[in-house]
């Protein structure tokens, strides 16, 4: 089966986000009023060959602590977007 | 004569420099590809400063499964002397040789200017030529430079004397205003600012031979 999983890497709390601080700061601004805790961050999709979702699921939050992600600085998740028929 | 191997990967850009660096300084330096991976023969090796792989992703996050970075690893576990300057800092952290990680600037500016720097250690290959509380003008040249750590992490850094140089103005958010630092032997050393810019009065500081002069007579291998 082929699945197309979405993964998103944020900055673990307690890292200084400058790129969301800054786009929370420029909202006003902008007219819009009562946004708050934006937090910048990276976001891959990919088509995931596995047996079943939960397989890869497994696959992407794998290669998104190896490579996507720097464990140090980041959190990464995996979800599901959606089932390709194949 | 010490040999020292400066790594190019595809978009390292300092690679130049740190060989004349060096070589300015009585070393054999020798460019090497980032697909080596055999560093026998070396004393020691640079990572220098650039975008390696394009820095697509994160600064490093590509140049740590480079072929060369499994030999790196395997020198720096024999004692051999390494140095990751800007670019190769954090290939260091990312290839887990050093830890932390180089997080975007504080100010979301790309910093280019001379910055002081104190010598706050100098149990490094490095730093031994300095002297402890001695301070040096060396410029940086980076937009991911903020030094960032957990608080256990910073407390065990600053127990061991593995922070070797640190900013005098912080300019980019570095955490516990780290400019450089050590692994635990003192054979693995990273840091932001680029020595190897500053080898000559003329060009406005001298103050980096001090360190690179350390690095060329490191003869570490416990």
């Amino acid at each position: 089966m082929n699945f197309l999983v979405v993964v998103e890497v944020t900055l673990r709390r307690g890292i200084a986000d400058p790129e969301g601080a800054t786009i929370e700061r420029a909202l006003p601004a902008l007219g819009f009023s009562g946004v708050s805790n934006v937090q910048a961050g990276k976001s891959f999709r990919m088509n995931v060959e596995a047996e079943n979702e939960d397989a890869a699921i497994e696959k992407a939050t794998a290669l998104a602590e190896r490579l996507l992600s720097n464990p140090v600085i980041e959190d990464a998740v995996a979800r599901l977007a959606e089932v390709h028929a194949t | 004569m010490t040999r020292i191997a400066v790594v190019v990967f595809p978009g390292s850009n300092c690679e130049y420099d740190a060989l004349s660096g060096v070589e300015s300084l009585g070393a054999d330096a020798e460019l090497v590809w980032h697909s080596t991976k055999d560093l026998s023969g070396f004393d020691g090796v640079i990572l220098p400063g650039g975008f390696a792989h394009g820095d697509y992703l994160r600064p490093g996050a590509l140049a740590r499964f480079s072929p060369v970075m499994d030999a790196v690893a395997r020198f720096a576990e024999e004692g051999g002397a390494v140095l990751g300057i800007c670019n190769g800092f954090q290939v260091l952290t990312e290839a887990g040789l050093l830890p932390g990680a180089l997080q975007k600037n504080a100010g979301l500016k790309f910093l280019c200017h001379p910055t002081t720097l104190t010598v706050t250690s100098t149990d490094s290959v490095l730093t031994a030529h300095a002297t402890l509380g001695q301070e040096l003008v060396i410029p940086i040249n980076h937009f991911s430079g903020a030094y960032v750590c957990d608080d256990e992490t910073l407390a065990r850094l600053e127990g061991s004397g593995q922070i070797v140089l640190r900013y005098v103005d912080n300019p980019n958010g570095s955490r516990g205003d780290i400019a450089g630092l050590a692994n635990e032997r003192g054979n693995v050393v990273g840091l932001m600012p680029h020595p190897e810019r500053a080898m000559s009065t003329l060009l406005g500081s001298a103050d980096g031979r001090v360190l690179l002069e350390s690095f060329v007579a490191a003869r570490v291998r416990a």
